[in-house]
C-alpha cells in the first residue's frame, strides 16, 4: 500500500519533469514546477513517515513489468528504505520550496527545471529498488540527471571540467557496483534482492565484493580518495541542487552501501571494520582540513560533507566490528549513531547550502573574502545559518551533538572487542573523530565570522537585501527540525530502531519510556543525556543573569566607534580574511598534508611598493592518485590515435592477424 | 600476598620512563634535552631500586647507584661542558617536526605494547607490561637517533636505548652484576671516545651537524 | 523529602561555584604578586571588579550586532551549567544524569564558539587574531580533553561524572599508568583552555601575546563583567574536575547528613586554595611559549591522552 503510494509519487515527479520540458520557456514555469514537485515530495514524505512510525508487519514487493522481461522491476519499502525515503523526500520538499523563490533568479531555466523533479524521482527509486537491475538503473539515472544539473551553467569552464570529472567517476562507480552485483548474484544469476540474500557468495569473493562496493558507493558518497569530484561538482550546480546533492544524494549512496554490506553480503568479518574505520577517519580529517583552506563558500561546504561522510563510515565500521564479534546490542548502538548522523547531516548540510544560495542570490558572491556584515543586511538568513553552524559543530543542545555523543558511546563500548587490530584502530578512529569535531567548530567560526559578522568588504555586500519568503521558509523549517531533533532525540532513536533491528538483529532500549525524555543508549548507570534539560538550564541561567543584572545594576548602553586599542582603522580591508582566520591551523596541519608554504616578499626599507604574501598549497591526492592516471590515459590515447590513420593494407593486416590469432587459440584449446 | 599497590608503583615508574622518553622527543633546546636526559636516568634509578626492593635482589641497588651517579650526574654534566666548549648550536633541529615525531612515537608505543602482549601469553601479567614499556623506551630512543640532525642528541638517544635495556633486564627478575658493570664501563668508554671525536670533528669542520658532515663522505654524491 | 534535599544540594552547588570562582582567581593573583615580592591586590578584589563593571554603562561599537550583546550571557550560561555539574563538595547531584563528561566538554566548546564569534563581530583585526588563535588552540585541546574523558570512562565504566568521582573514591582504583598520563594531559589542557601562562597571558594587552584578551577587547561594562565571571567559572570548573577525579578525599556521598556537607565544603575550599597556590607558582616559574609552540605543547597532551586510552584498550588494567 505504502509502496504503491510512493511509486505513484515517483510517477508524478516524472510527469512533472516531462511537463517542465514543455513549459520551460514560460514565465510561470518556475513556481508551477517547483510547487508541484514540493507537493509530490510532501505526499511521499508523509507516506514514508507513516511507514516509519507505524511499521507494517510485512512489506510485500511490487513487481512492475518494466526492464528485463524475465525479471521485472521489484520495488519494496522495508524499515531501512522507509527511513531513507523520509530523508530523501524531506530534502526534496524543502529544496522545491526553496526553489520557488530561488528559481526566479535562474538564468538557465530550461536546463534546470526539467531535470530537478527527475532527480528527486531517481533518488526515490534507488531507495525503493528491490532487485539489482532496477537499483543500478535508478542509480545511473540519478547520476546522469544530476550531471545535467551540474552542467546547467555550462559556459563557465570550471563547470565543464567539474561535469567531466563527475561523469567519469560516477560511471566508474556504477561499473564497480555492476560487478559487485554480478558477483553477488553468482552463476545462478538471481538478481532479486531476496535471491541474493539466500545465495551465499564464496568466501574468496567476499573481499572483492566489499572492495567493489566501497569503490562504487563510496565514490558517490565522497569517501577519500574517491572524493575529488565532490568539491568540483557540488558548487557548480544551482544552490538548491547542491543542497540535494550534498545533503541527500550522498545519503542515497550510504543507503546503497548499507543495503549491500549489511543486508546482502551476509555475516560480517572483523577486518571489514578496519577498512571502514581507516577510510572513515582519513576522510573526516582530510575533509575538514581541506574545508578550512577554502575561500569559496560552496566548495568549503562540499569538503565539510566529506568530513561528515567520514564520521558516518566510522559509525558503520564500528557496527560491523561489533557484529563480527557477536555483540549485537553494541552494533545496534553504533548503527543507530551512524543513521542518526545521516539524518542530522541531511538537515544541517541542506540548511547551510540553502543559506549559501541565499547569499549568492542576494549578492552574487561565493567568495568569502568579499563578504562581511551580512548579519545586519540579511538577519533571518544569518540566524538560520548560525543555527546550521552550531548544529554542524556538534554543540549542545542541537542535534549534531547527539549523533556525535552516540558515536563516542559506541567507541567506549569497544574495549570488549577481541581482535588486536580493532583494539588499536578504534581508539585512533575516536581520536581522529574528536579532532575533526574540534576542527569543524573552527571552520564554522571562520565561515560565519567572515561572511556574516564584521564589516562589509565590498559594496555589493553592503547593499544586499534579504531573500524571498519561500527561501526563508525552507531554511527556517530546517532550523526547527534541527532544534527538535536535538531536544527530543529519543523519538528519532525510536524511529531508527526498526531499521537497526532489521540490519543487525538488535535495537536500543525504547527511549520513549525513559523518564524526563533523556536518552539512555546502553544502561542508566552507564551514561545518559537529556537535551531538553540542558537547553532549559542554559535558557534559565541566561535569563536569570539578564534579569538580575538589568534589574539591580544597569541596562544603559552607548554606541561609539570601535575601540581597537585606540587605533581604529576605517578601511574594512584591515579585518581578518578567511585565509587569515585559518592561518594558524594551516601552519599546524597544512604544512604536512597540503605542503602549504608561505612566502612573504617585502620591499626594501624606503621603497613604498606593496609587499606580497603568497600561499602555495597542493592537493596531494590529486597529484599522486589522479594526475598520473590522467597522464597515462592521455599518453595511451595519443599513441592509439595513430590507428586512425592507417592505410587500407594495414587495416586488412590487423583483421588477418586477429583471425589467425583466434584460430590458434582454438587449436590449442580443443 | 603482595599488596597490588606495590606492582602499581612499579608500573607507574616504568610508565614514567616512557613519559620522560616522550619529553626527550619534545625538547627543542640542547640544555633542556640534557636536563631531561638526567631526569630519564633518575627515573631509571628509582625504578631499578624499587625492583630491587620488591624482588629482594640487593645487587640491583648497585645498578641503580651506577645509573644515578654515572648517567644522571656525570654524563649530563660532562655533556653540558662539551656543548659549552664546542659552542654547539643550541637548538635541536629535527628531520620531520616535533608533531609528526611524537605521532610516530605513539605508534611505536602501541606497536611494542601489542607485540609484547601477544608474544608472551603465558608469562606473568606484570612482567609482560613492564617489558612492553621497556621495549617502548628502546624504540623511542631509536626514533630519537633517527629523527635528529645533531650529533649530541644522537648520543643522548643511544644512551636512552641503553636505559631501556637496563629497565627490561631489571624487570625480568634481575641481571648479573658483572654484566651490568661491564656494560656501564663500555658505555663510559664509548662516551669518552665519542666526546673526543666530537672535539676533533668540531675542530676540523666547524660543525657537528650531521647533514653538513654528509658532504665530506668518501663516495661521490 | 529526599528529592527536596537533593534539589537543595544541586542548587547549593550552583551557588557555591558562582560564589567561589572569583575567590580562586583572587588567590592566584595574590600568590603571583607575593612570589614577585609585591603586595598584590586583596583576595576579594575580583568581586569588587565584577561589581564595579556591572554598574558601568556598556559602550558598544556602532557596527556590533545582536550577537555581540547576547553572546556574553550565552557564554556565561553554558559555563555555569557545565560548572554546576562537576561535583565539588558532594557527588550524586540530582541532574548529573542529564549531561555527562562529554556533554560538559561540548558545553565549554559552545561557550568558546560564541566567544570567538563575538570577537569577530566588530570587524577589527584584534578580534580576528584572538578568534583564529583560540580556534587553533581549541582544535588540539578539545580532542585531548575527549581522550582524557575516554580514559576516565574506560576505568570507571561510565561517562557520568558522579559515577567516575564515586569510583575514584573507592578502593579498587590503584595507581594506574593511564591515570597518571591522563592527569598530566588534563593539567596541560586546563592550562591551555584557561589562557594561563605558558599558553596565553591573562594579564597582558599586547597584541603579540593575546588570545583570550583579544577576543574580549571590545567588551565593557556589564558585558565584560559577565565574560570575566565566565572565565573565573571556567578555571574553577577545571580545578574542580581535577580535584574531584584525582583528589576526591572529603567529598560527601549522596544523601549524607549536614556535617558531611560541611566537611565537603571545607575540604573543597582547601583544595581550591592549594590549586591556586600551585598554579601561581607554576605560572611564575615558566615563561610564555611562542604561539606556534603551543600546538606542539597541546599535541603532546593529545598524544599522552591517546596513549592512556590505547593502554586502557590494549591491556584493560594498565
Amino acid at each position: 500500500m505504502a509502496s504503491a503510494l510512493s511509486l505513484l509519487c515517483v510517477a508524478a515527479l516524472l510527469a512533472i519533469s516531462a511537463g517542465a520540458i514543455v513549459l520551460a520557456r514560460s514565465k510561470r514555469a518556475t513556481p508551477l514546477v517547483y510547487g508541484a514537485a514540493c507537493a509530490a515530495s510532501s505526499v511521499a514524505l508523509v507516506s514514508a513517515l507513516a511507514q516509519v512510525m507505524f511499521p507494517p508487519a510485512e512489506s510485500p514487493a511490487i513487481i512492475l513489468p518494466l526492464g528485463l522481461p524475465w525479471l521485472g522491476a521489484h520495488f519494496r519499502i522495508d524499515a531501512l528504505s522507509a527511513l531513507f525515503l523520509v530523508i530523501v523526500n524531506l530534502g526534496g520538499a524543502a529544496a522545491s520550496l526553496y526553489g520557488i523563490g530561488y528559481g526566479r533568479h535562474e538564468s538557465a531555466r530550461a536546463r534546470v527545471l526539467p531535470f530537478f523533479p527527475a532527480f528527486l524521482a531517481g533518488m526515490n527509486l534507488v531507495v525503493m529498488a528491490d532487485d539489482a537491475f532496477s537499483f543500478l538503473l535508478s542509480w545511473e539515472f540519478m547520476s546522469l540527471v544530476s550531471w545535467a544539473l551540474v552542467m546547467a551553467h555550462h559556459r563557465e569552464p570550471e563547470n565543464t571540467r567539474a561535469g567531466y570529472i563527475y561523469l567519469i567517476i560516477a560511471s566508474f562507480g556504477t561499473l564497480c557496483l555492476l560487478l559487485a552485483f554480478g558477483l553477488l548474484a553468482g552463476p545462478a544469476g538471481g538478481y532479486g534482492f531476496d535471491e541474493i540474500r539466500t545465495a551465499a557468495p564464496t568466501s574468496a569473493l567476499v573481499p572483492v565484493i566489499l572492495a567493489l562496493v566501497l569503490l562504487g558507493a563510496g565514490s558517490k558518497a565522497g569517501l577519500v580518495p574517491l572524493h575529488v569530484w565532490l568539491p568540483l561538482a557540488h558548487p557548480a550546480a544551482p544552490s538548491h541542487v547542491s543542497a540535494l546533492m550534498s545533503g541527500v544524494m550522498t545519503k542515497v549512496a550510504i543507503y546503497g552501501f548499507i543495503r549491500i554490506v549489511f543486508d546482502l553480503l551476509g555475516p560480517p568479518e572483523w577486518w571489514w571494520s578496519m577498512v571502514l574505520l581507516f577510510f572513515g577517519s582519513i576522510s573526516a580529517l582530510i575533509g575538514i582540513l581541506s574545508a578550512l583552506m577554502q575561500q569559496d563558500l560552496k566548495r568549503l561546504l562540499a569538503y565539510s560533507t566529506i568530513e561528515n561522510i567520514g564520521i558516518i563510515f566510522i559509525g558503520l565500521g564500528l557496527a560491523l566490528g561489533f557484529g563480527a564479534n557477536a555483540m549485537e546490542w553494541a552494533a545496534a548502538l553504533a548503527l543507530t549513531a551512524a543513521l542518526f548522523h545521516v539524518f542530522n547531516h541531511a538537515l544541517f548540510k541542506s540548511l547551510l547550502f540553502l543559506g549559501a544560495g541565499a547569499i549568492l542570490n542576494a549578492t552574487g558572491l561565493r567568495d568569502l573574502d568579499k563578504m562581511g556584515g551580512l548579519i545586519h543586511r540579511m538577519p533571518v538568513t544569518a540566524f538560520a545559518f548560525l543555527a546550521g553552524a552550531v548544529a554542524i559543530s556538534a554543540l549542545p543542545p542541537l542535534n549534531g551533538f547527539v549523533s556525535e555523543w552516540l558515536t563516542f558511546q559506541a567507541v567506549l563500548v569497544s574495549p570488549e572487542l577481541t581482535q588486536w587490530g580493532l583494539k588499536v584502530m578504534v581508539p585512533t578512529a575516536g581520536a581522529m573523530m574528536a579532532l575533526s569535531a574540534a576542527l569543524v567548530a573552527a571552520c564554522f567560526v571562520k565561515v560565519f565570522g567572515i561572511a556574516f559578522l564584521g564589516r562589509a568588504r565590498s559594496t555589493v555586500v553592503a547593499e544586499a537585501k534579504e531573500v524571498d519568503r519561500f527561501s526563508l521558509a525552507a531554511m527556517l523549517g530546517f532550523v526547527v527540525l534541527c532544534v527538535l531533533a536535538g531536544l527530543l532525540p529519543g523519538f528519532v532513536i525510536d524511529a531508527i530502531a526498526p531499521a537497526a533491528e532489521f540490519l543487525v538483529g538488535a535495537r536500543l532500549p525504547v527511549q520513549a519510556h525513559v523518564p524526563w525524555l533523556s536518552i539512555v543508549p546502553v544502561a542508566e548507570a552507564r551514561s545518559s543525556y537529556n537535551g531538553l534539560l540542558v537547553f532549559a538550564f542554559i535558557t534559565a541561567s541566561a535569563s536569570l543573569a539578564i534579569v538580575l543584572i538589568h534589574r539591580f545594576a544597569t541596562r544603559s548602553i552607548r554606541r561609539a566607534p570601535p575601540w581597537d586599542c585606540g587605533f581604529p582603522d576605517p578601511s574594512p580591508m584591515t579585518q581578518y580574511t578567511g585565509g587569515s582566520v585559518a592561518q594558524p591551523i594551516r601552519r599546524v596541519f597544512g604544512s604536512l598534508l597540503f605542503l602549504a608554504r608561505e612566502q612573504v616578499e617585502m620591499p626594501p626599507p624606503g621603497d613604498t611598493g606593496a609587499a606580497r604574501f603568497r600561499v602555495d598549497m597542493r592537493d596531494l591526492i590529486w597529484e599522486i592518485g589522479y594526475a598520473p592516471i590522467a597522464g597515462i590515459v592521455g599518453f595511451a590515447a595519443d599513441r592509439l590515435n595513430r590507428m586512425q590513420f592507417l592505410t587500407i593494407r594495414r587495416y586488412l593486416t590487423l583483421v588477418f592477424l586477429a583471425l589467425v590469432g583466434l584460430l590458434l587459440v582454438l587449436v590449442i584449446w580443443l | 600476598m603482595i599488596h597490588p599497590l606495590v606492582y602499581d608503583v612499579a608500573h607507574l615508574l616504568a610508565g614514567g620512563m616512557v613519559l620522560v622518553s616522550f619529553m626527550l622527543l619534545y625538547q627543542d633546546r640542547m640544555h633542556g634535552l640534557l636536563n631531561v636526559f638526567a631526569l630519564h636516568a633518575l627515573v631509571l634509578a628509582l625504578s631499578v631500586s624499587w625492583e630491587a626492593l620488591i624482588q629482594h635482589a640487593p645487587h640491583l641497588f648497585i645498578t641503580a647507584a651506577i645509573a644515578l651517579v654515572v648517567k644522571a650526574i656525570v654524563i649530563p654534566l660532562a655533556l653540558h661542558r662539551i656543548v659549552r666548549r664546542l659552542n654547539i648550536h643550541r637548538s635541536v633541529e629535527t628531520v620531520v617536526g616535533i608533531g609528526p615525531t611524537m605521532l610516530a612515537g605513539m605508534g611505536l608505543v602501541a606497536l611494542s605494547t601489542a607485540l609484547m602482549l601477544r608474544v608472551t601469553p603465558s608469562a606473568d601479567a606484570l612482567a609482560r607490561q613492564d617489558l612492553a614499556f621497556a621495549l617502548s623506551v628502546v624504540l623511542l630512543g631509536l626514533l630519537m637517533m633517527v629523527s635528529r640532525r645533531n650529533a649530541v642528541s644522537q648520543v643522548v638517544g643511544l644512551m636512552s636505548i641503553e636505559n631501556g635495556l637496563i629497565l627490561a633486564a631489571a624487570g625480568a627478575k634481575g641481571m648479573p652484576l658483572v654484566v651490568e658493570i661491564s656494560v656501564a664501563f663500555s658505555v663510559l668508554v664509548a662516551f669518552i671516545v665519542i666526546g673526543i671525536f666530537l672535539f676533533r670533528i668540531r675542530e676540523r669542520f666547524d660543525t657537528v651537524d650531521v647533514q653538513a658532515l654528509d658532504r665530506f663522505r668518501g663516495e661521490n654524491q | 523529602m529526599a528529592v527536596i534535599a537533593d534539589l537543595l544540594v544541586q542548587g547549593g552547588q550552583m551557588l557555591v561555584v558562582l560564589a567561589l570562582a572569583p575567590l580562586l582567581t583572587g588567590i592566584v593573583r595574590k600568590m603571583k604578586a607575593r612570589l614577585l615580592r609585591r603586595q598584590g591586590p586583596p583576595l576579594l578584589q575580583p568581586y569588587r571588579d565584577l561589581l564595579r563593571l556591572i554598574r558601568k554603562e556598556a559602550v558598544v561599537a556602532e557596527n556590533a550586532s545582536w550577537l555581540f550583546r547576547v553572546a556574553p550571557y550565552l557564554i556565561f550560561a553554558a559555563t555555569w551549567v557545565a560548572a554546576a555539574l562537576v561535583p565539588t563538595f558532594a557527588t550524586g547531584l540530582l541532574f548529573s544524569w542529564s549531561a555527562d563528561l562529554i556533554a560538559i566538554v561540548a558545553l565549554l566548546g559552545s561557550a568558546r564558539f560564541f566567544l570567538a564569534l563575538a570577537g569577530m563581530d566588530v570587524g577589527t583585526s584584534f578580534g580576528g587574531i584572538g578568534a583564529s588563535r583560540e580556534v587553533m588552540i581549541a582544535s588540539l585541546a578539545e580532542p585531548a580533553m575527549i581522550m582524557v574523558v575516554f580514559t576516565l570512562a574506560l576505568i570507571a565504566g561510565s561517562t557520568q561524572l558522579s559515577t567516575v568521582a564515586g569510583y575514584m573514591m573507592s578502593a579498587d582504583v590503584g595507581l594506574r599508568v593511564s591515570l597518571g598520563l591522563a592527569l598530566i594531559a588534563l593539567i596541560m589542557v586546563a592550562i591551555a583552555e584557561n589562557a594561563r601562562i605558558p599558553v596565553d597571558n591573562p594579564a597582558t594587552h599586547l597584541e603579540l601575546t593575546m588570545v583570550h584578551e583579544a577576543m574580549v577587547l571590545e567588551y565593557s561594562g556589564r558585558h565584560l563583567a559577565v565574560i570575566e565571571a565566565a572565565a573565573f567559572l571556567k578555571l574553577l570548573l577545571y580545578v574542580s574536575l581535577i580535584a574531584s577525579v584525582f583528589a576526591p578525599w572529603g567529598v560527601a556521598q549522596a544523601g549524607a547528613g549536614l556535617t558531611a556537607y560541611a566537611i565537603g565544603i571545607g575540604a573543597y575550599v582547601v583544595k581550591l586554595a592549594i590549586a591556586g597556590i600551585l598554579l601561581a607558582i607554576f605560572e611564575t616559574a615558566v615563561a610564555k611559549m611562542r604561539v606556534f609552540r603551543v600546538p606542539e605543547f597541546l599535541g603532546a597532551a593529545l598524544m599522552l591522552a591517546l596513549l592512556a586510552t590505547l593502554l586502557m584498550f590494549m591491556t584493560r588494567s594498565l
